[in-house]
């Protein structure tokens, strides 16, 4: 496997995240053929790649969903290749997953109750809800709604808000943007790079790559199942192979 | 009137302790979308312990608070027990799996132990003579709680004895336990989140198995109590005791909605009553019943509003199910009426309203 071409300078971080040579299978399908990726801390690393790259699947991986077939995961200086999932959030990561995930069974409320699953401080609890619907005030309207009445993207308004209520220090989000209108999503990224500003490291999977790349410090391009590319968000957006293949232009 | 009310009673009695068993059930199928066909199995398993310990206590034991505390306590916990295994090593390992194969597992297990139990097993152990496995005969239950008459009304008309009251308050109150475990607890949130989709839910830092395993050793706990007030009952105990309570508690969790607890104890109530009016009035008691229950589901279709093809079509399906009960009724005979009204009932259910009198149907967006 060949080096992947690398666009841009990055400023040198302590790891967050390091993930080398993954592998992961389903089945007979090769989804990941050994990638490598690093998040630094407080960096926002987006990944971008055609449908059925394997950008799910990097993000199932990390977060203990998928037990990988090969490589390392390694979090803060920890291995933690094949933690379970729910031993992921002790550890400070949060997975918003792809197609929302929230619990339509559940009240608003509950939804985000249980974002804060682990953690005992009430107070802190209610004040992030409370940040929460500041940030998306339909979300207050609706806070005693089960979760399934809401719209797809006041759905998505919850998932996100949902995965930021366990106050992670690495947070995995899979195409945040999905199925919502621009202006929501246009809060969504700012709301991004706000908690980012507050020190939180963010691992970003987006279709609206012009979003992603204008946002991140770092981004990798993902091509069935390997990395192509790696660069500066800055230097990915003027290149023009990533102009041609994912943008549209 | 005395009849009437001697009848009643005798139906809430055998209800509530469907209630019971209609718990377990409906609490596992909650978190797993499993319909634990053992689960009336363990509760055989929970009565023969119960019946173990009675035995070795002795006679001059029985009959004491103490005594019965002791019965329950052991018999729960071992059920509980053997709930934490049948989960670990047989539905866990295919939680991912397609359901159906869990489900064909499930009838297994069923077998496995109402058969298992058939064999005659001794052994010595330490010198001492046990039995391991108690064979296919009856036995006869002892008298862990001494009946006595908690209220006799008229000249002996009607008879509440203890046991059913005791039977009937623990019932009750298990219930408003668990709603509110459910609905008012961390854990219940926990639980109704694994319901819905147990991968997310470990991805808010939820454990999943644990919260499974609890799920299913407090069904087979509940199970256990519930067979022993049976077998206190029922006086006779015997290995394919669990088979027929248990269909019948999943009856009655499907006429309340299954995966719904209040639904669930409503059913059971349902279903011991019917029984009940079939044995003291014959199966033509069961008519206006059916029919008020029919008129109940219509009124709720209607009041929910919806397209009129749908609600043409639940009439049509609520006609067939009346014409199918009126000819069940008329052609199964003798006692095993009582037994055909569950199953009646059941058919009637998934015809006219497959979501049970309470479950919701969920709209989920994409
Ligand atoms: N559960 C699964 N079982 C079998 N194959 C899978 C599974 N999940 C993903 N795959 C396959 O793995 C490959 C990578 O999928 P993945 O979901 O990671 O892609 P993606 O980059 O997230 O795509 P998209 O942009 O469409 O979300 C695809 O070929 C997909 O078909
Ligand atoms: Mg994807």
């Amino acid at each position: 496997m060949s080096e992947p071409v690398t666009l841009g300078e990055r400023v040198a971080r302590e790891p967050m995240l390091v993930v080398k040579d993954l592998e992961v299978s389903y089945g007979a399908i090769k989804a990941l053929r050994g990638i490598s990726l690093t998040v630094g801390q407080g960096e926002v690393v987006a990944l971008i790649g055609a449908n059925g790259a394997g950008k799910t699947s990097t993000l199932r991986a990390v977060s203990g969903m998928v037990t990988p077939a090969k490589g390392t995961v390694t979090l803060r200086g920890e291995n933690v290749t094949g933690v379970k999932a729910h031993q992921m959030v002790p550890r400070g990561m949060a997975h918003a997953p792809e197609g929302r995930g929230i619990f339509p069974n559940l009240t608003v409320q509950e939804n985000l109750d249980l974002g804060a699953y682990l953690r005992r401080d009430t107070q802190g609890i209610a004040d992030d809800a409370k940040r929460c619907f500041s940030l998306f005030p339909r979300l207050q309207e609706r806070r005693e709604q089960l979760a399934g009445t809401l719209s797809g993207g006041e759905q998505q308004m919850l998932a996100i808000s949902r995965s930021l209520m366990s106050r992670p220090k690495l947070l995995l989000l899979d195409e945040p943007s999905l199925g919502l209108a621009p202006q929501v999503t246009q809060t969504i990224f700012r709301i991004l790079r706000e908690v980012n500003a507050e020190g939180m490291s963010i691992l970003l999977v987006e279709q609206n790559a012009h979003l992603a790349l204008e946002l991140a410090n770092w981004a990798y391009v993902l091509e069935t199942g390997d990395i192509v590319m790696q660069g500066t968000g800055k230097a990915l957006l003027a290149s023009e192979e990533i102009r041609k293949a994912y943008l549209g232009e | 009137m005395y009849e009437l009310i001697q009848h009643l009673i005798n139906g809430l009695a055998s209800g509530t302790i469907y209630a019971l068993v209609a718990l377990g059930y409906t609490m596992v199928y909650g978190v797993l979308k499993l319909i634990n066909f053992a689960h009336g199995d363990v509760m055989m398993v929970g009565v023969y312990v119960g019946y173990a310990v009675a035995f070795t206590l002795g006679k001059e034991h029985l009959g004491s608070v103490w005594s019965a505390l002791l019965i329950f306590a052991v018999a729960m916990s071992a059920c509980a027990a053997l709930g934490f295994l049948i989960e670990r090593f047989a539905y866990r390992p295919l939680r991912d799996k397609p359901r159906l194969t869990a489900l064909i597992t499930a009838i297994g297990i069923s077998f496995a132990i109402s058969y298992g139990f058939q064999f005659d097993v001794h052994g010595t152990i330490g010198g001492h003579e046990l039995t391991l496995l108690p064979g296919a005969a009856a036995r006869r239950f002892p008298e862990i709680i001494r009946p006595t008459q908690w209220l006799v009304l008229g000249d002996d008309d009607v008879i509440i004895w203890n046991w059913q009251v005791i039977s009937f308050g623990i019932a009750l109150s298990l219930m408003g336990a668990l709603q509110y475990l459910v609905f008012r607890t961390r854990f219940g949130k926990a639980m109704r989140a694994v319901s819905h989709d147990h991968r997310v839910a470990a991805l808010m830092g939820i454990p999943v198995d644990t919260i499974i395993a609890f799920t299913f050793m407090l069904g087979s706990a509940l199970a256990a109590g519930a067979g022993i007030l049976y077998a206190i009952k029922d006086k006779s105990i015997q290995p394919l005791m669990g088979v027929m309570v248990g269909l019948k508690a999943f009856v009655a969790a499907v006429i309340g909605g299954i995966g719904n607890l209040p639904g669930a104890v409503v059913g059971a109530l349902l279903l011991g009553l019917c029984e009940e009016a079939v044995v003291g009035y014959g199966a033509t008691a069961l008519i206006p019943l059916l029919v008020l229950f029919l008129g109940v589901v219509a009124f709720e279709q209607w009041r929910r509003g919806g397209d009129r093809s749908k609600q043409v079509a639940v009439a049509g399906a609520q006609l067939t199910a009346l014409l199918g009960f009126g000819w069940l009724i008329r052609n199964v005979n003798g006692s095993t009426w009582r037994d055909a009204v569950a199953f009646g009932f059941l058919i009637v259910v998934l015809l006219a309203r497959p979501e049970g009198l309470f479950g919701r149907v969920q709209a989920e967006k994409v």
